[in-house]
């Protein structure tokens, strides 16, 4: 598989996030993109298939693939919710900002010189178009459940930017942000359990009681 | 330097194995108290002898935090506010063991001993830190650990409200702090301090800059007028041995850190001298006034505080004239006055507020008007208060009296000079001292006439004790301080010379030299004390002698013949101070609520006055509502959504990327 290829798929990924839905598509679709980027590593072909970079690739394939999904759909079958009822920002709304997203993020990725990665130029927007869909699902959607889907498409959007720019960002960073990221999903998931037990319902916006 | 650092250590350890205990009701207290006293004394031998060799101690070590380094160093004018810091937090400490004591049951002592002894070590610190992360961290710590403190009887609401001012109040100091050493750390490129005084950065208008956010921040601390607002409800709301640390040492650390900042300076720009002299007496005429129409017997002590500061401030001030006019005698005692009038006020605050705390101990109200006659039931207690007093007021032959009296000789030494730029703020300062003199001489007078002589005027009153041994320890500590230094006051002046050479940079045999020329009058005011020492005692003992075969009744105070007298007949503090506070009332605007007696036949009536803050309530009230109603127009961007905020983050930093990338 080439690195463009992959890519490309990750932007498709990420265009169907802000199209679907269903919560269970979207889980199984952040599930792709994560094993996907499991093997972008793999595929640029030498240059990075060093043993740190291979262990940490099938480490958050393991994590992101099957361990992430599984956890969601827990909270899922918890929660019984299967899909995201009126979002702030409807569907057909969301893929037009996407597109937008996907313009600014390649006139950023061009804006952005990484030293050294000509071979990887598409790159950088990628990364960006993942970091600004991860924010935008955060924003516009009201399940809790999408909140945890959008970190993780932002933190893939990090993960993709940290490749480009290996060997910029050292081993331990990494490990730390998987971590972050391990961390983060288990609490989330939890959290969105007890919400959902306590309130009848995992609708974020209707927890602004608290306003001044 | 080792000294001073093992005592760091000591009070920190002693202050988390305090907080590690629990249950037993006193342990707590005999630990922290305990590790304060060894560091105390620990600390009072190492900075006295550094005072005293005049030398500077450092020590660097490497630092793995971002930003500045560990770098402590003691030299003299750290030794001297270190003497009073280490001197007063043992007294107050063994104070506090048995003045804690009722707390036992309900309160867990050992939060309070770890805060006390963590405002202790953080005082220090502050003290020997030459970098200036090191410096806000210590500060900072400081403020924290006496918030803390202050709110110890959290339960009570104005105790609470009192807390929160001094926080709000001490981090607006903070800030101009901050910004003041991000500039000084942005012009020498690092933040040690030993390069800002290399670097001489106090200069131009920018020094002009950084004295002012100086004076602010540092002042804010020290309680300088009108920025002393915290002053008059913490100190108040805080047990008795933290108010006379907080009053006595914590607010020094405002003075020291102005003071430290001024050694960067190549040659201060003239008005800075005009400036302190103006700021230092507005603080001690009006800290007085203040103090004159309260009737919280804390309180009035805490408006002292401002009016000592502002004795302070004036020394300072008058140092400040004499370096950039070139006088080095201005410069000398302007400075040795300030100096030793922060060992002085330490000594006498800190006992006056021990003293306070012992009577509102034995009887459970700070009110003036409900004590009396304390003298006959507490005469330990009464007799410290009483030299405290007269201390405070500047009298013979006690320590206010030098301390003072070197800045009358340093604006005297001014007002002869022919350069009316300078003469005229000299005899400004001899005005105003003489006003602050006078009228804390008529505060005084009220407050040990009212509480400890007469009669009783409430039942607490009648049935006060005399507080236990352990408090009086610290106090007749106190008490011979004063009266030592006020008889050597030539010795002790001659020992603050290295300090005063730290801040003029005039050298050592010059100081030497100008203090000489002041030892005359200093050695005739040491020999009249003795004097009059020896006539009191003389006297004394003569009337001992011509009572001693004859019969001696005792009648009550105010008898005046009466068959039926009441204590009710009795001056009271309002009354007595009346004369003074109602010709200042456009000052004070005291609130009256009187009932007026307008029959033949009176019947009920009262009357009730109130004091407010004048800076609080026409300065700091209106700007606060202001900027309160301005941030609630900002109500709209609360919008109580996770989403929106995360949006507000999203836009904050995609307009930084856009921006660095443009």
């Amino acid at each position: 598989m080439s690195v463009e290829l992959i890519l490309t798929v990750v932007v498709l990924t990420n265009l169907r996030l802000l199209g679907a839905s269903r919560l269970g598509a979207c889980i199984r679709t952040v599930g792709l993109q994560g094993l996907l980027l499991g093997l972008l590593p793999l595929a640029t072909g030498g240059r990075l298939t060093t043993l740190h970079v291979v262990v940490l690739a099938v480490g958050s394939m393991v994590l992101k693939g099957f361990v992430f999904p599984r956890l969601l759909f827990w909270a899922l079958r918890e929660a019984h919710v299967t899909r995201e009822v009126e979002p702030f920002i409807g569907y057909t709304g969301s893929l037009l900002i996407g597109g937008f997203m996907l313009g600014g993020a390649v006139w950023l990725g061009d804006r952005l010189v990484i030293g050294g990665t000509t071979d990887l130029s598409w790159v950088v927007a990628v990364a960006m178009f993942s970091i600004l869909t991860g924010l935008f699902l955060i924003v516009a959607r009201k399940r809790a459940i999408h909140q945890v889907l959008g970190f993780l498409v932002m933190e893939n959007g990090i993960y993709i930017f940290g490749i480009g720019a290996i060997p910029g960002i050292p081993l331990l960073v990494e490990l730390g942000l998987l971590l972050d990221i391990f961390v983060a999903v288990f609490v989330m998931g939890i959290a969105v359990y007890h919400i959902n037990r306590e309130f009848d319902h995992m609708e974020t916006d209707k927890l602004d009681v608290l306003r001044g | 330097m080792l000294g001073i650092l093992t005592g760091i250590i000591i009070l920190l350890a002693s202050g988390f194995l305090a907080l590690l205990i629990r249950g037993r009701r006193l342990w707590a207290s005999y630990v922290g108290a305990g590790g304060v006293v060894a560091a105390a004394v620990l600390g009072v031998v190492s900075s006295a002898r550094i005072l005293s060799s005049g030398g500077v101690e450092s020590l660097r070590l490497a630092w793995a935090l971002p930003l500045g380094e560990l770098h402590v160093s003691v030299d003299a004018l750290s030794a001297v506010f270190l003497l009073a810091v280490f001197g007063m937090s043992g007294l107050s400490a063994v104070y506090g063991i048995e003045y804690l004591a009722p707390y036992g049951g309900r309160k867990p002592l050992g939060v309070s001993w770890f805060f006390f002894n963590l405002l202790a070590a953080s005082m220090v610190m502050v003290l020997v830190a030459r970098d200036a992360v090191l410096f806000l961290i210590a500060w900072e710590t400081m403020s924290l650990a006496s918030f803390f403190l202050v709110a110890f009887e959290n339960e009570r609401a104005e105790v609470r409200e009192a807390a929160w001012t001094y926080l709000v109040a001490t981090h607006l100091g903070t800030a101009f702090l901050l910004v003041m050493f991000a500039l000084l750390g942005r012009a020498a490129g690092c933040f040690d301090f030993d390069r800002f005084g290399e670097l001489k950065l106090l200069s131009g208008n920018m020094g002009s800059v950084l004295f002012i956010l100086a004076l602010v921040g540092f002042g804010t601390k020290a309680g300088f007028m009108p920025v002393h607002v915290w002053l008059p409800e913490a100190h108040p709301a805080a047990p008795s041995h933290v108010s006379a640390l907080m009053s006595g040492v914590m607010i020094k650390t405002g003075i020291y850190g102005l003071v430290r900042v001024l050694t960067w300076a190549e040659r201060p720009v003239w008005w800075w001298g005009y400036l302190m002299v103006a700021i230092g007496l507005t603080s001690g005429v009006f800290g007085v006034l203040f103090a004159l129409a309260q009737h919280d017997l804390k309180r009035l002590l805490a408006y002292h505080s401002v009016e000592n500061i502002g004795i302070i401030g004036t020394g300072i001030g008058v140092g400040l004239i004499g370096m950039s006019f070139d006088l080095p005698a201005l410069v000398v005692l302007g400075f040795s006055g300030a100096f030793l009038h922060v060992i002085n006020h330490a000594i006498f605050k800190g006992l006056l507020f021990l003293a306070a705390g012992a009577v509102l101990h034995e009887t459970g109200t700070r009110n003036i008007e409900r004590l009396g006659g304390l003298i006959k039931s507490m005469p330990w207690t009464g007799l410290a208060f009483f030299v405290g007093a007269a201390a405070i007021c500047g009298l013979p032959p006690l320590n206010g009296f030098v301390s003072e009296l070197l800045i009358y000789l340093g604006a005297f030494n001014g007002a002869k000079s022919m350069a009316a730029l300078v003469a005229a703020p000299m005899l400004a300062v001899v005005v105003g001292l003489a006003l602050i003199g006078g009228l804390a001489a008529a505060c005084f007078a009220k407050a040990f006439g009212i509480v400890f002589q007469g009669e009783p005027r409430s039942e607490q009153a009648a049935h006060a004790h005399e507080c236990v041994g352990l408090m009086r320890v610290p106090m007749l500590f106190l008490a011979i301080g004063c009266a030592l230094i006020g008889l050597f006051g030539p010795w002790v002046v001659s020992v603050l010379a290295p300090a005063v050479e730290c801040v003029s940079g005039l050298p050592l045999s010059s100081v030497a030299g100008q203090l000489a020329t002041s030892m005359r009058p200093l050695t005739l005011v040491a020999g009249c004390g003795v004097v009059l020492i020896m006539l009191g005692a003389g006297f004394a003992l003569v009337r001992w002698r011509l009572l001693r075969h004859r019969s001696v009744s005792t009648a009550v105070t105010w008898d005046c013949g009466y068959v039926r007298p009441t204590a009710r007949m009795q001056y009271t503090a309002s009354s007595f101070a009346q004369p003074l506070t109602a010709l200042f009332s456009p000052v004070l605007r005291t609130a009256r609520k009187a009932v007026a007696i307008d029959d033949v036949f009176p019947g009920h009536s009262e009357l009730e006055t109130h004091t407010p803050d004048v800076a609080g309530e026409f300065l700091f009230r209106p700007i606060f509502s202001g900027v309160g109603a301005l941030f609630s127009r900002l109500l709209w961007l609360q919008q109580g959504r996770l989403q929106v905020y995360i949006l507000y983050v999203a836009i904050a930093l995609v307009t930084l990327l856009v921006w660095k990338t443009r």
